[in-house]
C-alpha cells in the first residue's frame, strides 16, 4: 500500500473484505454512500483520506470488514471513483482484483432530475439509467430519456458544487 | 401481442399495415376484431379527441370499453399510486390506453401489467398514435411519405407529438426536415441525436417555407412554462396566416395535432392546405388499425 511511507500501516490490514484503493481524493465518503454503508450494519470500515498516491496524486482508501463487494456495486463505484481498485482479501491475502467497467443499467442509485418522470412521482417507479456513452459518461432515464452527464452524476452522490469530473 | 409505449415500437412495416387496415376501416367501418374483449382506457388527464377516438374505434371493433378520462371520481383521487390504478385495470381488460401527465408513465404501466399497453401520451414525453394519424394523413395526401420536406413549428421542445413523430419518420426516408422554433423551445438532443435523416434547425420559417412539403404547426403551451413573461414572450413567435400559406407549394399540406389557439388563422382552414380537420377525421380509423393489429392477432 502506497501510505505506507513511515514503514508502517495508517490502518492494520483487514483478515476478510474488501479494500478500495486509488479512489479520487474526497470521495471515500461517497463510495460508503454508493454501497449503502451507514454504520448501523455493524460492519467495521476504516476510511483513509487524502493520502499520497504516485498514480492519481492524492487519493483516498476504504476498507470494510467482513463484506466482499460483487459485480455490481464494484461497477456503480466506476461512475464516481474511475480510477478506484477493488481487491477482495480473504485471510490477509489479496484473492481478486475486480475489473471495474462502467455499468450499462444502473437502478435505484441516481434520481431522476426531471421532476415530471414517473420516478419522481410514483412510490413504486424505480429510477433506473443506461448508459449512452461510457467516456465522456452520458447515461439516459429509461423512463422519461432525459440526459445525465458525468457532473450531474456526481454531483447527486457527492452532494456537493465542487464536484470535478477525474 | 405488444407494448406501444415510444414510435420506436413500430417498424416501417407495421405502420404500412396499419394504414393499410385504417384505410379499410375508413370504407367499412364496423368489425368484430375484439368481440367479447375489454380495452381499459385509462386517462389520467382530461383528454377530449384521443379518448373519444380511442372509444370509438374499439366499438366500432365490437369490444367492449372501461375506464375513466380524469382522475376525478376514481381512487386516483384519494392517493391511489399509478402501479395499484394499472394493477386493478388489469384485472378487467384486455389492454390498457393510458395517458398521463409525467413522462415515462405509460412504460411504467407496462412493467406493472403482462397485458400490452398503449401510450396514449405521456406528459412531454410521446404520442406515438398520434404520430401514426399525422403520418397517415401524409400517406392518404401524397401516397408516399419518403422524398417529402417537412417543417415542424412552434414549440419543439415540450410537444410530445413532435418526438414521437420524429423518431416515427426514422421508419422512412423523407427528404429533410426543417424544425422551426423559437431558440427556446428547440428540440431536444436526446431526440435529435438519433433522428437518421437530414434536419435543419432555424427560427426563421420565412426562409423555407417554400420548401416545404408538409408543414406541421404546434401550440406553444402555456402551461409548460415556469414564467408566465416567458411564455408572453414567445407565445406568438409564429401565426400562419394567408401571407405565409401563399407562399407554400401548390400541393402542399397544413396539419396540427389539435387544439390550436391562435397559431392557425381562421381564415386558413378554407385553403387547400390546411389538412387539420382531416387528420383529426383519421383518429378513429387509425385508432381501429392498431388495435386490429395488436389485439386481433
Amino acid at each position: 500500500m502506497e501510505v505506507n511511507t513511515k514503514k508502517e500501516l495508517l490502518v492494520s490490514k483487514i483478515r476478510n473484505g474488501t479494500v478500495i484503493d486509488h479512489i479520487p481524493a474526497g470521495r471515500a465518503l461517497a463510495v460508503l454512500k454508493v454501497l449503502n454503508i451507514t454504520g448501523a450494519e455493524g460492519l467495521r470500515v476504516a476510511i483513509v483520506l487524502n493520502v499520497e498516491s504516485k498514480r492519481i496524486g492524492k487519493k483516498d482508501i476504504v476498507k470494510i470488514e467482513d463484506k466482499e463487494v460483487n459485480e455490481n456495486e464494484a461497477n456503480i463505484i466506476t461512475l464516481i471513483a474511475p480510477t478506484a481498485t477493488i481487491n477482495i482479501i480473504r485471510d490477509y491475502e489479496v484473492v481478486e482484483k475486480k475489473q471495474l467497467k462502467v455499468p450499462t443499467l444502473v437502478k435505484g442509485v441516481l434520481k431522476c432530475p426531471n421532476p415530471h418522470c414517473i420516478t419522481n412521482n410514483d412510490i413504486e417507479a424505480i429510477p433506473i439509467f443506461k448508459t449512452i456513452k461510457a467516456k465522456p459518461l452520458v447515461m439516459r432515464c429509461e423512463y422519461c430519456e432525459i440526459e445525465i452527464n458525468e457532473n450531474d452524476v456526481l454531483k447527486q452522490i457527492l452532494g456537493s458544487p465542487q464536484a470535478k469530473p477525474v | 401481442m405488444k407494448n406501444i409505449i415510444s414510435s420506436y415500437d413500430f417498424t416501417r412495416d407495421e405502420i404500412i399495415q396499419i394504414f393499410e387496415l385504417a384505410t379499410k376501416f375508413i370504407r367499412e367501418p364496423r368489425n368484430e376484431t375484439l368481440k367479447g374483449k375489454t380495452i381499459a382506457l385509462a386517462f389520467f388527464e382530461p383528454s377530449t379527441r384521443t379518448y373519444l377516438s380511442f372509444n370509438k374505434a374499439i366499438i366500432n371493433l365490437g369490444g367492449n370499453v372501461v375506464g375513466f378520462s380524469g382522475s376525478e371520481g376514481t381512487s386516483v383521487a384519494k392517493g391511489e399510486n399509478l402501479a395499484d390504478t394499472v394493477r386493478m385495470l388489469d384485472n378487467y381488460s384486455e389492454a390498457i390506453v393510458i395517458r398521463h401527465k409525467f413522462d415515462g408513465a405509460a412504460k411504467f404501466a407496462s412493467e406493472v401489467t403482462d397485458k400490452p399497453v398503449i401510450n396514449a401520451g405521456d406528459g412531454k414525453h410521446e404520442h406515438p398514435t398520434q404520430a401514426l394519424i399525422d403520418l397517415f394523413t401524409v400517406y392518404k395526401n401524397f401516397g408516399t411519405i419518403d422524398g417529402l420536406t417537412f417543417g415542424i413549428l412552434g414549440d419543439l421542445k415540450y410537444a410530445r407529438t413532435v418526438n414521437s413523430l420524429l423518431r416515427m419518420l426514422t421508419r422512412f426516408k423523407p427528404k429533410g426536415v426543417y424544425l422551426i422554433s423559437p431558440p427556446q423551445l428547440r428540440a431536444r438532443n436526446e431526440i435529435l441525436e438519433e433522428l437518421n435523416y437530414p434536419y435543419r434547425v432555424t427560427s426563421d420559417i420565412i426562409d423555407v417555407i417554400e420548401d416545404i412539403d408538409v408543414l406541421y404547426v404546434t401550440r406553444i403551451q402555456k402551461e409548460r412554462f415556469l414564467d408566465e413573461l416567458e411564455y408572453e414572450k414567445i407565445k406568438e413567435s409564429y401565426i400562419v396566416n394567408l401571407d405565409l400559406v401563399k407562399k407554400m407549394k401548390e400541393n402542399s399540406i397544413i396539419l396540427h395535432p389539435l387544439p390550436r389557439v391562435n397559431e392557425i388563422e381562421r381564415k386558413v382552414d378554407k385553403t387547400k392546405q390546411a389538412k387539420y380537420f382531416e387528420q383529426a377525421s383519421y383518429g378513429v380509423p387509425v385508432r381501429m388499425g392498431l388495435l386490429s393489429k395488436i389485439m386481433g392477432e
